[in-house]
């Protein structure tokens, strides 16, 4: 690891610490939701609908109520549920067009995994067995799954009673905005003058599933004064908020718990149906009721992500100068509106200009509904599309153009002298050295030895191909200046709180309202504390995930724990340092002026008369004697508020071996040289990226949720829905280089979403890189080996299938087992 | 994993597993490592009214030799079928193949008799045990039989192991000094094979004489390319001989069709990894 700046402060921080967390998350002590039962707990299950639209003529509970071990079956009218719509907190758009999602299906289905009735039982067992006997009768409709059809006037409609299928359609012009120039004027430009250009493009980001690792769970206990909700969730202040907003459970009577979560993605920030059936069948029956899902319920009732079609304009002089970029998106967002999903596209649209300066832009998306699971937040969340776009349309450009396509992008990005910069879309970029990055990885990555290796095999016309790909990412993250997400009329602000204690013993307990699931927050946080304290790494406790231990947060997504929920706790953590200061003084006779504080000690100047932290502590417990006017403790809370976002950025370079002869794409190197500011632990930032990079990679190549004619899930299981391995991925260099964030006071950027927003695009740029030659110019996400097959194919003139994407696959999910009809001996 | 309600039977002996199978009627099924089943029961795609699991039962997990075979029992694990030496040593392309099957963890718990009596065309162990004319041990109430590769696998999941009876063993003839490789093509790496190709070779002072090609996932079995085996015999093992062999690659063969892979690409990659295999083999 590469640091070039110096950190601001010494010792913990920088430190590559293993987490602490980890000994009890590998070693088994982890606890679950699907851990916990209270005792005389009941367990449901939930009758799904197996169709993508249809009428229910009708539900046939007798033989489900009489099954063994069994208490109940009800649907929304039985639990007067009917009414109940579960939220979205986020209108894109005054008329945004926003259905009722039901916790359970009233009268028709709209997504195949709908759920439809709920068994209540003794166990989770019975609970399952009797879902099978309940008996739904459905009058099935055509579904509609093609989001660009739908979205045409006179389309079949998913809800009827909003009269269309387009939710809403959001804009942001530059030219209107006064921020940047005419899209249209600088289009119309372009097409009058001979010397410049003119890039049109449409691309396909196909839908994904964020397949975190530990299914959905939730335990609802009602037998306390408050009601104690226990979930598998991101997001458990929201969680509460947000029970109230939908069942008016007064939010004081509420008591949330997220507790060991196991990954999310993005995939766990929801509101889920299933959550707020628990809730009201836990009042109705007065037992405790747990609900854990099945990886299959997961992988088609989770919500799935991306899924936009992206029609793109991009304008430059001939000279390789940006002039305008135009981008249309349709982005599907299933049958109803996930709790954030309209403003998942939106949180992209300010990144199509990325690190270039380009004068115009103009963005436009329509939301749509189709009967398909729905959509919302998946790692890197909007910023993933535009960053692939934009890219994609750099390497396009070079194409048009016969350049080099670094050499196209540093001719358009904002150099390092120009930060603070304020981009077209009215951003300002604090700091960033995009020169840098990119040096680094250049080195690294070896480009000229590369591009002489890819020119002998060219020449040589080998059946081993060799491809490079470049993406020279930024993103904003740091979700978020609440002023700012009220411009976006998002529904809720972007702060977070924090509290700092210190105990009589000298130990530190601090509560964050940023509820980790995986990504090391405690040891993180602990390093920070140990040295703004000045206390040992293993004094600090970080405590968190119970909206009764850390009472106000607003929880963990888009890279913000670190950059808004770690500040909050620095700036507490000064607070207790003030407060202690003003007793150490007094301890010790001198004024507040004459102290300093390091390395944990209060100092009198020039003498060696001091006090350490924990002595203070334990004088602000005992109370006997402390300064008149203040309160004897330390205890300090600090909630904050971004100015801005977090704009970290990088440089990623892949280089891939793709072979004509079966289309496979072998990944051979790669290398990233990321700026995330100063870097807390960068054994964790390593791991974040890894993991990102991952990701990122997994859309390129491997992952697509397919939908056959029917609007069925075709690959809802981990056979089927091919996330990769290790042992699909090559081993990657990572490197930092650093210019500290000028809007935190320890210079830090967000890295959680780094690696998958930046990588996509390298991968997709490399593969065409490599049979660009060839006659090939698009292949489409995944790039499969047969999609690269085709494409030769199609280059030289063969006739060939289509590539189908919608049947079972025997031979890549269950062997060449067919859900639709198991047959045949299995041993 | 919740799966429907079955009965459950744990015998200690071949015969006792024999008598049970057959008390327990026709929605009987067999556990051997459970890879294959359990995701089927877990998605209550199947619902046996009982299991007899065979991981009770010692001799199974027997590896042995005599004269002529290598005798793998039917419940020795991937794992230890493929770091087993009289395996490496005498019949190395079974221990090729097994190396690609799905992940460590699925190696250590699915079983040889398991994947092959499973019969999935996309498993990668039909193949090997054709080419190399395996021979299954199946044991009935009326004793055991003897049945050819040939004859074993008779469409998808449908083997020769007839009701009422197990497969106890497979026993395969030595190919000690024969060379060997097995060439998969998956999407992902634990995935099963889109396409497969088993080749074992006997080369004599740089000429093939004798050759043994079995396909994975080209059909509704695993299918023995006896076309490519004649194209080779006879010739010195280099590339062109290898792609003119490769040319009979899809003689006999039904390519299935399916996302990752049409029936065309399919066929093309057939007989790419039949050359490849080839020239791997003969190294």
């Amino acid at each position: 690891m590469t640091t070039t700046a110096e950190p601001t402060t010494t010792g913990e921080i920088g430190k590559a610490r293993v987490r602490k967390e980890d000994q009890r998350l590998i070693t088994g002590r982890s606890r679950y939701t699907d851990s916990i039962t209270p005792p005389g707990t009941v367990h449901i299950a939930v009758v799904r609908s197996t169709i993508a639209r249809a009428t229910i003529t009708s539900i046939d509970k007798s033989e489900a109520e009489k099954a063994p071990g069994v208490f109940g079956v009800y649907t929304a009218a039985d639990l007067g549920a009917e009414e109940v719509g579960l939220p979205c907190a986020w209108p894109i758009t005054p008329d945004q067009k926003a259905p009722q999602r039901p916790v359970l299906a009233v009268g028709r289905v709209n997504f195949s995994g709908e759920g439809v009735a709920v068994v209540v039982a003794r166990s989770a067992a019975a609970a399952r067995d009797a879902a099978e006997l309940v008996e739904v009768d459905y009058e099935p409709l055509d579904p509609v799954l093609d989001m660009e059809a739908a979205a045409q006037d006179g389309a079949e409609l998913v809800h009827p009673d909003l009269g269309t299928n387009v939710s809403a359609t959001w804009v942001f012009d530059s030219g209107q905005a006064g921020t940047g120039g005419d899209v249209a004027e600088a289009i119309k430009a372009a097409e009058a003058d001979s010397d410049s250009v003119v890039v049109r493009r449409r691309f396909r980001q196909q839908r994904l599933i964020p397949a975190f690792m530990e299914p959905r769970s939730c335990v609802v206990d009602p037998t306390g004064e408050q009601l104690t909700i226990w979930a598998a969730t991101q997001v458990p202040h929201i969680l509460r908020t947000m029970t109230t907003v939908t069942l008016g459970v007064p939010e004081s009577k509420l008591r949330v718990i997220a507790p060991d979560v196991g990954g999310g993605f993005g995939g766990k920030i929801g509101v889920l149906p299933e959550e707020m059936l628990c809730v009201l069948l836990a009042q109705k029956l007065g037992k405790p009721v747990k609900w854990t899902e099945t990886r299959s319920e997961c992988m088609l009732t989770a919500h799935h992500a991306r899924d936009q079609i992206q029609d793109l304009v991009m304008t430059a002089k001939k000279d390789g100068t940006i002039t305008g970029f135009d981008v249309h998106l349709y982005a599907d967002m299933g049958a109803y509106l996930g709790l954030v999903g309209p403003g998942v596209p939106i949180l992209g649209a300010f990144m199509f200009n990325a690190i270039y300066k380009i004068p115009a832009l103009k963005f436009t998306c329509s939301n749509v509904f189709t009967n398909k699971t729905l959509t919302d937040a998946y790692r890197g969340a909007g910023r993933p599309e535009a960053t692939f776009a934009v890219e994609r349309m750099l390497d396009e450009l070079a194409v048009e153009l016969g350049r080099d396509p670094m050499e196209l992008r540093e001719q358009n990005w904002i150099s390092h002298e120009e930060f603070p910069f304020t981009t077209v879309v009215g951003l300002t970029y604090d700091t960033g050295n995009y020169e840098q990055a990119t040096q680094r990885a250049m080195e690294l990555f070896d480009y000229a030895g590369l591009r002489r290796e890819q020119e002998e095999r060219r020449r040589n016309n080998d059946p081993v191909q060799l491809g490079i790909g470049i993406s020279t990412f930024t993103e904003m993250c740091g979700l978020a200046p609440s002023r700012v997400l009220g411009s976006l009329d998002y529904g809720a602000g972007g702060w977070e709180a924090a509290n700092v204690r210190m105990l009589a013993t000298g130990k530190v307990e601090v509560t964050t309202g940023a509820s980790a699931h995986g990504q090391g927050h405690e040891t993180a946080f602990s390093q920070i504390v140990a040295d703004k304290l000045g206390v040992p790494f293993e004094d600090v406790e970080i405590l968190h995930g119970d909206t009764q231990v850390a009472p106000k947060g607003l929880d963990t997504y888009g890279s913000r724990s670190l950059v808004v929920g770690g500040i909050a706790i620095v700036n507490a953590a000064d607070k207790v340092i003030e407060k202690a200061k003003k007793i150490a003084a007094h301890l010790l006779e001198a004024s507040e002026d004459d102290l300093e504080f390091g390395g944990g000690q209060f100092t009198v100047k020039g003498t060696d008369k001091g006090k350490a932290i924990q002595e203070i502590a334990f004088a602000a417990f005992m109370a006997h004697d402390y300064p008149e006017g203040m309160e004897p403790s330390l205890d300090s809370d600090a909630v904050f508020d971004p100015e801005n976002f977090s704009y970290p950025h990088g440089t990623h370079l892949c280089a891939m071996e793709v072979d004509t002869e079966t289309g496979r794409v072998a990944l051979r190197k790669y290398v990233c040289v990321d700026d995330i500011g100063n870097v807390i632990n960068p054994l964790i930032v390593e791991g974040q990226v890894h993991g990102g990079l991952a990701q990122g990679i997994a859309q390129a190549l491997f992952e697509e949720a397919n939908y056959d004619d029917q609007g069925t899930l075709v690959n809802a299981t981990f056979v089927d829905y091919t996330v990769p391995s290790a042992a699909d991925l090559p081993s990657f260099t990572t490197e930092t280089v650093s210019t500290p964030s000028t809007t935190n006071p320890l210079g830090v950027k967000g890295v959680g979403e780094a690696g998958t927003i930046a990588s996509t695009p390298a991968i997709l740029n490399g593969v065409l890189d490599a049979v660009r030659h060839l006659g090939v110019d698009d292949i489409e996400m995944p790039t499969t080996s047969q999609r690269v097959w085709r494409a030769l194919q199609v280059a030289k003139g063969h006739s060939v299938q289509e590539t189908p994407s919608d049947t079972h696959s025997p031979g890549a999910g269950l062997g060449s087992i067919d859900p639709n009809n198991p047959k045949g001996e299995v041993q | 994993m919740i799966p429907a309600k079955f009965d459950y039977v744990r015998p200690s002996s071949v015969e006792e597993a024999v008598s049970a199978l057959q008390s327990a009627g026709e929605d009987a099924k067999i556990l051997a490592g459970g890879q294959s089943l359990l995701p089927v029961l877990r998605l209550r795609m199947a619902a046996p009214s009982t299991i007899i699991d065979l991981g009770g039962i010692p001799e199974l997990k027997r590896i042995g030799e005599d004269d002529q075979y290598v005798m793998v029992g039917a419940m020795a694990t991937h794992h230890e079928v493929m770091r087993n030496d009289l395996v490496t040593r005498h019949v190395e392309l079974i221990a090729q193949a097994t190396e690609t099957v799905a992940d460590p963890q699925v190696r250590h718990r699915g079983t040889l008799g398991g994947a092959l009596a499973h019969a999935d065309p996309a498993g990668d162990l039909g193949a090997a045990a054709l080419a190399l004319d395996a021979e299954f041990v199946i044991l009935g109430s009326g004793g055991t039989r003897l049945v050819t590769a040939q004859d074993f696998f008779q469409d998808y999941f449908t083997t020769a192991i007839g009701e009422g009876e197990i497969l106890t063993m497979i026993r395969f003839p030595k190919y000690t000094g024969w060379k060997s490789h097995y060439e998969k093509f998956n999407r992902v790496a634990q995935a099963w094979s889109m396409v497969a190709v088993a080749v074992a070779l006997k080369v004599d002072g740089g000429t093939i004489s004798e050759a043994r090609v079995g396909l994975t996932n080209m059909g509704s079995t695993p299918i023995r390319a006896t076309g490519v085996e004649q194209a080779l015999v006879g010739n010195a093992a280099g590339p062109d001989v290898a792609k003119a062999a490769a040319e009979h690659a899809l003689e006999g063969t039904s390519a299935p069709s399916d996302a990752d892979a049409a029936a065309d690409y399919r066929e093309h990659l057939a007989k790419v990894l039949t050359g490849r295999a080839v020239l791997a083999a003969a190294g």
